[in-house]
């Protein structure tokens, strides 16, 4: 994944001959040479994917785009403006990918035509893919559903207006490529003022700071948790956005759900969680299987049962749920679409190897990782974990985050530990000044050496649980696969 | 640890407790709090508690005055902007005096990164608002257009030796010293205090300003164990014992962390 671009060549107008002098225009406008030239350069495009997937160098999810863009500033915004039930923006730090997947799949139990995007493709970019991907008759008749990349949104909201923008959570996370959150809280402001009023905001009340980007608007969905028996005892250490964004007094919070999600207020009385449409009432947990959750929401409630565990799964499927409501899809078809997803790449996501159960929990920043921890912590045995951390570029080069982890409650609980990735060593410190003994560790930086090391290590018919960075996730499964234990993968497809 | 890691050579176990204990001030835990630096107090903790040594924190938010006198090592880390212009005003008015008065008594203090810039004169915040520092360390900053941001190894000069010491820089900020301090080293890797100097951070008596983040400790056990040695001094008149401690994942992480340095990603 690289930072996402804003700016690219547009097809230079010097070399478009003629002008639009003596060409016959069609009613819409567009003169038959623009299109013409429109359909060659999409032509060129999808090409430049199907020949980059025939040299076995990927999967051409987002260099048809790349493409594109390059060859035609506006070629996104024209293909977004095909799509006949508008487009889908969901947007977030943590559970973008699942809450996507919930969406799609309430959708297709609503017989929506979605066009959709895939999880690592979330920049303009892989936008722009996925629309490629589709034909004239396919986006006349779909909505378009796209999961977005924080720092990529105000561009894809500015190619592809949205009819309904799903704003989820921001939390602190890779600052040397997001920079600080509240740079991109106001970023994403200005983002918002420039919306069409008719656009609906489908927000996190629960998160102070996306709650504040709906102070103004009229067509705003709020979503939250309102189960009492998932609130944590205080605010974590790495808790953000918890002081009032008018008068920065640390606000007051009744309950905290997860990081600084709960029910708030400020002290002062400037502001408060916003009553809820969409609500989580209840949640009932069958360990790491299931949850049952009841929603309530405008058109009624929902009863589902989830086969994503953990609380950040709850939030997922209020956003999830919120989002349907705001397209106008019965509860039935929710409730169904709810049930039937299942965990995306790496999100608590079970492989089978040599008798073990492995569950990929992906750890990126502080709060995704004390949620998984967090998940763990409800398994009934002696865990086992296998922690990875990589410092490339998608997983962020400063690896100093996992210092912002709470990792000791897990320490009580071990049975095992061994941690790898190109920066093991980081990791085990992170550990030995945590108390974890240096004999009771496995350092082992090669992935392949580290997964073997971890399997044998963990009984048969146990759990191995991998908290990976996303590169470490991509090592992880390449030495899966080469081993024949998974299938060939290309992120969902 | 496994077989393909480096074993220790003695097991760490706790010396006796000396009865002693160093006292740590630590500066605005809640607002200045990002880069996750709250790693550099585990590792004061931890490698005194190895030693036999204590750990007295004592945690100065908004509002509250600090005595001077009590306190062996002071410690604040960098926030986001706007928590940093919240903390500037409390911290000229209620902590800047103890904080000269430390460093002239010879207190150790480390300040990373929002934390140098507080400790200056004054610092020109993004967005051209004025806020004024400690004035702790002869410096001032002015932020810039751009970030500095990514991996930092620098030549430190601490105690007469000179090591090298690596970490992580992100900052807006442009740190130029005046003639009452010094570099705390020499870049060799990276930005440092702005885009033209070649140096790093600033030392005045035992007060270190740096831009590195990592956290810094984990990673630099030398670095961590000089500024031991001075808080020790500084309430015992002492340093003994100091015994040596086994830093083999240490030393790992610090030569991967310069080889990864090197490497584009």
């Amino acid at each position: 994944m690289v930072p996402p671009t804003h700016e690219w060549t547009p097809f230079p107008s010097s070399v478009v001959p003629g002008g639009a002098e003596g060409v016959r225009r069609r009613r819409d406008g567009a003169t038959e040479y623009d299109q013409a030239v429109r359909a060659a350069v999409e032509f060129l495009a999808r090409s430049a994917g199907t020949v980059s997937r025939r040299l076995g160098r990927g999967g051409g999810t987002t260099l048809p785009g790349v493409v594109l863009l390059k060859l035609r500033a506006d070629g996104t915004t024209d293909l977004a403006a095909e799509l006949g039930h508008g487009a889908v923006h969901i947007s977030a730090t943590n559970g973008k990918t699942t809450t996507t997947r919930m969406i799609s799949s309430g959708l297709r139990a609503a017989n929506r035509p979605s066009v959709s995007n895939t999880a690592g493709a979330n920049l303009l970019s892989g936008v722009t893919s996925a629309l490629l991907a589709t034909t004239e008759v396919e986006r006349a008749g779909s909505v378009g559903l796209f999961e977005v990349d924080e720092a990529a949104l105000p561009a894809v909201v500015k190619h592809a207006p949205p009819k309904v923008l799903t704003l989820m959570n921001l939390f602190r996370d890779q600052l040397d490529r997001y920079g600080e959150l509240e740079t991109l809280v106001e970023i994403w402001r200005q983002m918002i003022t420039g919306l069409d009023p008719q656009t609906a905001l489908v927000l996190n009340a629960d998160d102070p700071a996306i709650a504040s980007l709906g102070a103004d608007r009229q067509n705003v969905v709020w979503f939250g948790v309102n189960d009492t028996s998932v609130a944590l005892a205080e605010l974590g250490h790495a808790a953000d956005s918890v002081r009032c964004r008018i008068c920065t007094t640390p606000l007051r919070y009744s309950q905290v759900t997860l990081g600084h999600l709960g029910r708030w207020s400020c002290p002062t009385g400037d502001a408060t969680r916003p009553t809820l449409d969409v609500a989580v009432t209840a949640i009932a947990t069958d360990g790491l299987e299931s949850q049952t959750l009841t929603i309530t929401t405008p058109a009624g409630e929902i009863t589902s049962t989830l086969s994503l565990p953990g609380v950040h799964n709850a939030y997922n499927a209020a956003a999830a749920t919120a989002t349907l409501i705001a397209l106008g899809v019965e509860p039935a078809a929710i409730s169904a679409g709810l049930a039937a997803t299942d965990a995306a790449f790496g999100r608590a996501e079970r492989v089978k190897v040599q008798g073990r159960d492995v569950v990929l929990m992906l750890a990126k920043n502080p709060t995704g990782a004390n949620t998984n921890i967090r998940t763990a912590l409800t398994h009934p045995n002696p865990l086992h974990v296998l922690v990875m951390l990589n410092d490339r570029t998608a997983d962020g080069q400063d690896v100093s985050w996992i210092w912002d982890v709470d990792y000791e409650p897990l320490l009580p609980r071990l049975a095992q530990l061994t941690v790898s990735g190109d920066r093991a060593w980081d990791m085990a410190l992170r550990f030995r000044y945590a108390g974890v003994d240096d004999a009771a560790m496995h350092v082992h930086p090669d992935p392949a050496a580290a997964i073997d090391a971890a399997i044998d290590a963990t009984p048969a018919g146990e759990t191995l649980f991998v908290l990976p960075t996303y590169t470490s996730m991509l090592d992880l499964r390449a030495v899966l696969t080469a081993r024949g234990l998974t299938a060939a993968f290309w992120e969902d497809q | 640890m496994s077989i393909d890691s480096p074993r220790n050579t003695a097991p760490l176990t706790n010396h006796t407790h000396t009865g002693r204990s160093v006292r740590l001030c630590h500066l605005y835990p809640e607002e200045m709090n990002i880069y996750a630096d709250r790693g550099n107090i585990a590792v004061l903790r931890q490698r005194l508690a190895w030693r036999g040594y204590g750990l007295e924190v004592t945690e100065a938010g908004m509002g509250v005055s600090v005595d001077p006198d009590v306190h062996d090592l002071w410690y604040m880390s960098g926030g986001q902007d706007r928590d940093q212009m919240i903390v500037a005003e409390d911290l000229v008015a209620n902590k800047a005096d103890a904080m000269r008065s430390a460093c002239a008594d010879g207190a150790a203090q480390l300040f990373v990164c929002g934390g140098i810039q507080l400790a200056g004169h004054r610092y020109a915040a993004v967005g051209g608002v004025m806020l004024r520092g400690a004035g702790v360390l002869d410096l001032e900053t002015t932020a810039g257009d751009t970030r500095l941001i990514g991996d930092l190894v620098i030549t430190a000069e601490l105690v007469g030796e000179k090591q090298t010491v690596v970490g992580y820089e992100n900052h807006a900020g442009r740190t130029h010293l005046g003639t009452d301090t010094r570099p705390l080293g020499t870049v060799t890797t990276g930005h440092g205090n702005n885009d033209t100097d070649g140096v790093e951070g600033a030392i005045t008596n035992r007060t270190i300003g740096t831009y590195l983040h990592g956290p810094l400790l984990p990673k630099n056990p030398w670095f961590a164990d000089v500024l031991l040695r001075w808080a020790l001094e500084h309430r015992y008149d002492t340093i003994d014992p100091f015994p040596k401690l086994d830093d083999t994942m240490e030393r790992e992480a610090h030569a991967n962390a310069i080889r990864r340095a090197g490497v584009a990603r």
